[in-house]
């Protein structure tokens, strides 16, 4: 038989081999596919970094009609449920006791000083403990506050002075909802899930259980160790990607603008950076448990964290976004969210793609170099 | 079949296999000194004959297989397999050699027929051979039937047959074994040696193999003697015994002397090599010919009968091997017999049973211990001893049945009960950082020991274990018997009544083996009452009595003779404990003993 052909014998009976133990091993399918939609749920559902029904109090200490026409804007709000306080001190009360978490307050003499054309004051008071929700209360106040003084002006009413007025609009993210946000990036974790940690676990299973050893002495070549490793788990976790991707669309409500091919493509070279450094991983570990700790402290974590997935990494400090840069999440998170909420926009595209082609064949090359047909390395 | 001696000096083949002085040493910590696993070893195998390599654990035998199968390279010295060496031509040597791991290299998820689909995809076995290769391998191990059976769901002896396939799925011109029978019942054990001497002899396979079972050495053609990674002497196994014709003896006792006593009073004594129980009788190794001169070594009133006894194996690996310095020996020989409430039964079971979801592991079984005596459970890997010794010692609850341990029902006094008794864990279960002392005053302490009490056993465990020089070394860092009396010596520092010790010799070289058990007939007299679980059979020949466990179900009890009996044949006039469970596993002779026998066959 020529080389080629017991070549190609080889992979099948390699790849045959990995499928039967994904199918029939519960724990392979559970974090390629059950712990996707488990993280999904909990991060669609769960986790929400916006703020609605904030319960707020109101203080009127003007009784005046433009003071409740004010005040009624914050009731009819779906982002606040308000609570009508007699006075500002029992309104403070109800911020330290955490009952509410502001206070807008409209003092006596607000009416008098909008007729007169005088400034017109009204505080704001916030909950500042979580500085972003924080931040959210503000711009959804001034947002209202903002309404406001347009619908006045729009009746022919005397403007607020100084009649400065901010013009806000959101792009991309219309709604602001911060699940368009997240689901996106969730992506990216789930398939550093599969290509990292899977990887490393099962490589390392291979060593526990002896079997490694006995295909060692057979004339399986290293290429094919590592092609037999990589491609059905490449599978695997396009099978996750495309699975996360429906429910984000179809369940959530995510929108899609960029192109399936782009995404196609892209995805591919994370997952093949994410294989790489399972595979490099389970080259020298080869201990399920340490693997297992080694890809979560390594891998999945700094996914989390500092790929701004969660947290925008431009207001982190300069040492972590010297890190990120070593990071292949980091490049697919910036894809994703661009192919979801812009579009296929090549410009800020490339060069993330170009990065992670240069990772995947980094690990991989590295991973290759680091696969050894002996015991002792 | 019994033991096949097929020593064939005549037709020396081509060499498969040249080993020249070869070296192999593992670094195993930055700076620490390389660990020498293989010091200038040389050796040839040959095809058409089995090369045994024989050694204990830590003689290098695994390493030594490793590195021709092109695992490791070696760090000293060539090695050759069919005239490629093995450093540089690796992947060409592994398209021609069949190698079995001592883990079988099975895929536990896959079915046997996967399973070696797998290895003929790996190794290039094309489609049109298939059917017929697989045809023949299912049917010469015997798993014809269970091809769809996954590997994982198989028995011990079973997984090793599926492994000895699956290396031979190419009909190699070499077969690499790497302790292929170890852990395997008797039965499997005979079935794999009948499978190697017809690839031996039919298709002209070398083979080599490695094995810490003695008696398995006088099944090769030519063996090599391997200890501390130094070749020992190499030859037929007919070589090894004729160095040590005239020097080996068979003591029998009279009817009132244990043959314990007899051992207890030869082993260690100045010119004997080895003492040890065989199917009732004493078989002693001198350093020199005049076994009657054996006589002088007891007491005149013993009169036991001294005969001459052909070699084996065994009595020349023992007269070989370097015996290390500090051989135990029994300090106090007790020549009185165990206390008087000999009849007193410490440990009663009663029909008990243990569930593992829809697996029966243990079935009714029922038996009693008594007081000073020296109870195994034998059986291979997965027929339940250790399950049964788990409940025993209160770490398991009993699905069903009752149990009685130094006269409290477990299962309403556990805590009562386990003051008297002591465990010694299958696994090392001391810890590895603490030195010697601090694990014994550790465990001294757990148990409520204290001050001068404490001080006293501790004094007593640097006598009996000889651990006085160790005792600031951390436990993981001492040598393996020492590990062993270490574990010992925790166990019994709280003076039990009662020791279980579960697989205390698995692991253990020769040496330990026979160190242990004369320490365990020390403590016997002693009064002190012993269940051990093993599954090596012969070591049964140290018992009292014995329950034989198969599949979680009780295959015979009794004493050695009464067990060695069962299986006593015209053809098999002497037969082994092994002889015996083999005849019983096969169903040759009715099972034994079992539940309403119970206890009825007292210590002899």
């Amino acid at each position: 038989m020529s080389r080629a052909a017991l070549f190609f014998m080889r992979m099948r009976g390699f790849l045959r081999k990995e499928m039967l133990q994904i199918y029939r091993d519960p724990s392979s399918i559970a974090l390629a596919i059950i712990l996707p939609m488990v993280l999904l749920f909990i991060f669609g559902y769960g986790v929400s970094l916006d703020a609605e029904d904030v319960p707020l109090a109101v203080v009127l200490d003007d009784p005046g009609p433009e003071a409740r026409d004010l005040s009624s804007r914050f009731d009819l709000s779906i982002y606040f449920h308000t609570h009508y306080a007699t006075s500002i001190t029992e309104a403070e009360a109800w911020l330290t006791r955490r009952q509410v978490e502001g206070i807008v307050h409209v003092p006596e003499g607000f009416a008098a000083d909008l007729l007169n054309g005088r400034e017109a004051r009204v505080q704001v008071i916030i909950n500042g403990v979580d500085a972003n929700r924080a931040r959210l209360i503000q711009g959804y106040s001034h947002g209202i506050l903002q309404k406001w003084i347009e619908a006045r002006q729009a009746r022919g009413e005397p403007a607020l002075r100084p009649p400065v007025t901010v013009a806000q609009r959101v792009w991309f993210n219309e709604s602001s909802v911060s699940r368009n946000f997240l689901v996106p990036g969730l992506i990216t974790l789930i398939m550093t899930l599969t290509g990292t940690l899977l990887t490393a676990l099962v490589v390392a299973r291979e060593w526990e259980r002896g079997t490694m050893e006995a295909i060692l002495v057979t004339p399986l070549r290293r290429v094919d160790l590592l092609l037999g490793k990589v491609l059905p788990y490449y599978v695997l976790g396009m099978m996750g990607m495309v699975l996360s991707v429906v429910i984000g669309i179809f369940l959530f409500g995510v929108p899609f603008r960029g192109s399936i091919g782009a995404l196609f493509i892209l995805s591919s070279l994370f997952m093949l950076a994410s294989l790489g450094f399972g595979l490099l991983i389970s080259a020298v570990i080869r201990v399920q448990f340490v693997a297992a700790q080694i890809s979560i402290v390594a891998g999945y974590l700094p996914a989390l964290f500092l790929s701004g997935l969660l947290f925008d990494l431009d207001s982190t400090p300069r040492f972590i976004q010297i890190v990120s840069y070593v990071l292949p999440a980091k490049y697919f998170v910036t894809i994703s969210h661009t192919l979801f909420m812009t579009g296929n926009v090549w410009p800020l595209l490339l060069p993330n793609a170009l990065a992670l082609a240069f990772m995947a064949a980094l690990f991989i090359g590295l991973a290759y170099r680091k696969i050894t047909k002996r015991l002792d390395g | 079949m019994g033991l096949g001696t097929a020593e064939d000096t005549a037709t020396e083949g081509a060499p498969v296999l040249v080993v020249q002085h070869l070296s192999k040493s593992f670094v195993t910590k930055k700076g620490a000194p390389a660990l020498l696993a293989l010091d200038d070893v040389s050796l040839a195998a040959h095809r058409g004959r089995v090369t045994g390599l024989v050694g204990a654990d830590g003689a290098g035998k695994t390493t030594l297989i490793r590195t021709a199968a092109g695992l490791l390279a070696p760090t000293g010295g060539t090695v050759t397999v069919l005239g490629l060496d093995t450093f540089r031509d690796a992947i060409e040597i592994q398209r021609q050699v069949g190698y079995m791991p001592q883990k079988f290299g099975l895929y536990q998820d896959l079915s046997v027929a996967e399973n070696m689909t797998l290895y003929a995809e790996l190794q290039g076995v094309p489609m049109a051979q298939r059917p017929e290769r697989f045809q023949k391998l299912l049917r010469m191990t015997d798993l014809t039937a269970f091809t769809r059976r996954r590997a994982g769901a198989l028995s011990g002896g079973m997984k090793q047959k599926l492994g000895l396939a699956c290396a031979l799925i190419k009909s190699p011109r070499m077969l690499l074994l790497d302790e292929p029978t170890v852990g395997v019942d008797p039965v499997s054990r005979r079935e794999l040696w009948k499978i190697v001497y017809e690839l031996v002899e039919k298709e002209g396979i070398g083979v080599l193999l490695s094995t810490a079972y003695l008696d398995e050495a006088e099944r090769c053609h030519h063996v090599v003697l391997l200890h501390d990674g130094k070749k020992l002497d190499e030859g037929p196994p007919r070589k090894f015994k004729d160095q040590i014709r005239g020097r080996v003896a068979l003591v029998t006792p009279p009817a009132q002397i244990k043959p314990r006593q007899i051992q207890n009073r030869l082993a260690g004594r100045k010119g004997i090599v080895d003492a040890t129980i065989r199917s009732g009788r004493v078989r002693v190794v001198m350093a020199q010919e005049g076994v009657q001169s054996l006589a002088r070594a007891m007491p005149d009133a013993w009169q036991p009968t001294i005969q001459e006894a052909a070699p084996q194996f065994e009595d020349a690996f023992m007269a070989l091997i370097p015996h290390r310095e500090g051989h135990f020996q029994i300090a106090s020989r007790s020549t009185a017999g165990p206390g008087a409430d000999q009849d007193e039964v410490v440990v009663r079971t009663r029909d008990l049973q243990k569930w593992f979801g829809d697996f029966e592991a243990v079935k009714h079984l029922s038996f009693e211990v008594r007081r000073g005596e020296i109870f195994g459970l034998l059986g291979p890997n997965g027929a339940g001893k250790s399950t049964t010794f788990r409940m025993l010692c209160g770490l398991l609850s009993a699905s069903g049945g009752e149990i009685q341990v130094a006269g409290h029902d477990l299962r309403r006094a556990g805590a009562r009960a386990r003051a008297r008794l002591g465990y010694m864990a299958q696994q090392f279960s001391l810890y590895g950082q603490l030195s010697v002392a601090e694990n014994l005053t550790f465990y001294g302490r757990a148990y409520g020991l204290a001050n001068s009490r404490l001080q006293e056993r501790l004094a007593w465990a640097d006598a009996e274990f000889d651990l006085a020089r160790w005792r600031n070394t951390p436990a993981g860092q001492l040598p393996g018997g020492y590990k062993q009396r270490l574990a010992m010596a925790a166990a019994l520092l709280h003076e039990p009544d009662i020791i279980f010790l579960d697989e205390p010799t698995s692991g253990v070289d020769p040496l330990a083996r026979r160190e242990f058990w004369l320490r365990i007939n020390g403590f016997a007299e002693q009064g002190v009452t012993v269940v051990v679980t093993t599954h090596f059979m012969e070591e049964s020949e140290y018992c009292d009595r014995m329950l034989i466990m198969s599949q979680g179900a009780s295959l015979a009890m009794g004493t050695p003779a009464e067990i060695r009996e069962l299986a006593r044949t015209p053809e098999r006039p002497d037969p082994t404990i092994e002889d015996a469970f083999v005849a019983l596993a096969l169903g040759e002779v009715a099972p034994r003993g079992r539940a309403t026998d119970a206890g009825k066959a007292g210590p002899p």
